[in-house]
């Protein structure tokens, strides 16, 4: 018993300290207009954080996602529109910086890919069921007809 | 054995190949929108000197580099040795950004370690940083004669990049302007 509750203090210091760094990292914004805040907050769920670069600039808590999300914010309150800020940060970083990359030529495997993987496997599924089909329909030659018939007519016979 | 069979094997080698290749390319390393592309500006103040401003358009019919550092920064230490013999061949200027660092800090780490820098320029907050879209310190920059970046070097420099990319660029560049 004595050892569960340790247990037990030890997860909830655990999580009192996890719900404590997760705080950190976010600055408050206010934002008069609420159509600004949309933005800004769609922008921040959309643009990747070079740092830890499988996080968005909202889920990070890198310096640079605290320095990106500041410049987010000050673009968007002085009126940017949303292409005038994912130009700005893809002329500094790069198409990387999209969580949606642009259809181009160096992304055309990536956008086109998983179809073409899609395809092959439909058609190899279309062969093999196919091929299953003619293995169900095993041909009948004319002495096993002659075979079936013998037995049948006896049946009838009895 | 019929040929089929060997279908698993060969897509399981292809794969491995692929993930092979996979092992040996860094992540971090994204390709830079820069390279042939004229240096974003700027107009700093001098480390040394904070009544003294720099912009990239004193640097211009030379070429330069421009290493982004910070006292913070671990690896810039580890970078420090190559960037001093760089800049000891006296081949090439190199100008120092002070990425988001304290003033003193930085005057410190350069009268501990020697500065090879031209100059150094504070970026406090990190904005010119964001202008070169820096997100990872050390980098560095090789701009040529007319202001445009011709290489980009993501984290630090090592002797192999300076011996095989960084040096012999910078030669080509000067000679191409001679």
């Amino acid at each position: 018993m004595i050892r569960n509750n340790l247990l037990l203090k030890a997860i909830a210091l655990g999580l009192f300290i996890f719900s404590y760094s997760a705080q950190a990292g976010i600055e408050a914004h206010t934002f008069e207009d609420s159509q600004k805040e949309g933005l800004y907050k769609e922008l921040i769920e959309e643009l990747r954080c070079l740092v830890c670069q499988n996080q968005n600039l909202a889920g990070s808590n890198a310096e640079l996602a605290l320095d990106l999300r500041q410049q987010t914010y000050d673009m968007v309150q002085s009126g940017s529109s949303k292409s005038d800020v994912v130009d700005y940060m893809v002329q500094r970083y790069g198409d990387f910086v999209l969580y949606r990359p642009p259809f181009n030529l160096s992304t055309l495997l990536l956008w086109v890919g998983p179809f073409v993987i899609l395809l092959i496997a439909v058609l190899g599924l279309l062969r093999y069921i196919r091929g299953r089909d003619k293995k169900t329909d095993p041909e009948i030659t004319p002495e096993d007809m002659a075979r079936a018939e013998r037995l049948l007519s006896k049946d009838q016979q009895d | 054995m019929k040929p089929r069979h060997l279908i698993p094997l060969g897509l399981f080698l292809l794969l491995t190949i692929l993930l092979g290749v996979g092992l040996t390319l860094d992540p971090r390393e994204v390709p830079s929108p820069f390279i042939g592309k004229p240096a974003p500006t700027f107009d700093l103040p001098q480390l040394h000197d904070n009544a003294l401003n720099l912009t990239p358009e004193e640097m211009k019919g030379q070429v330069w580099l421009l290493n982004v550092w910070a006292s913070w920064c671990v690896s810039c230490r580890a970078e420090h040795k190559v960037i001093t013999s760089l800049a000891n061949t006296k081949e090439v200027n190199i100008v120092g950004l002070n990425y988001k660092d304290q003033r003193e800090d930085a005057l410190l780490w350069l009268k501990q370690f020697g500065n090879p820098y031209l100059a150094s320029v504070s970026d406090l907050k990190g904005r010119t940083g964001i202008d070169y879209g820096v997100y990872g310190v050390p980098e560095t920059f090789v701009i040529d004669q007319q202001g445009i970046i011709r290489y980009k070097q993501i984290g630090p420099v090592t002797r192999e990049a300076v011996a095989e990319k960084i040096l012999p660029l910078i030669r080509e560049l000067k000679a191409k302007a001679s």
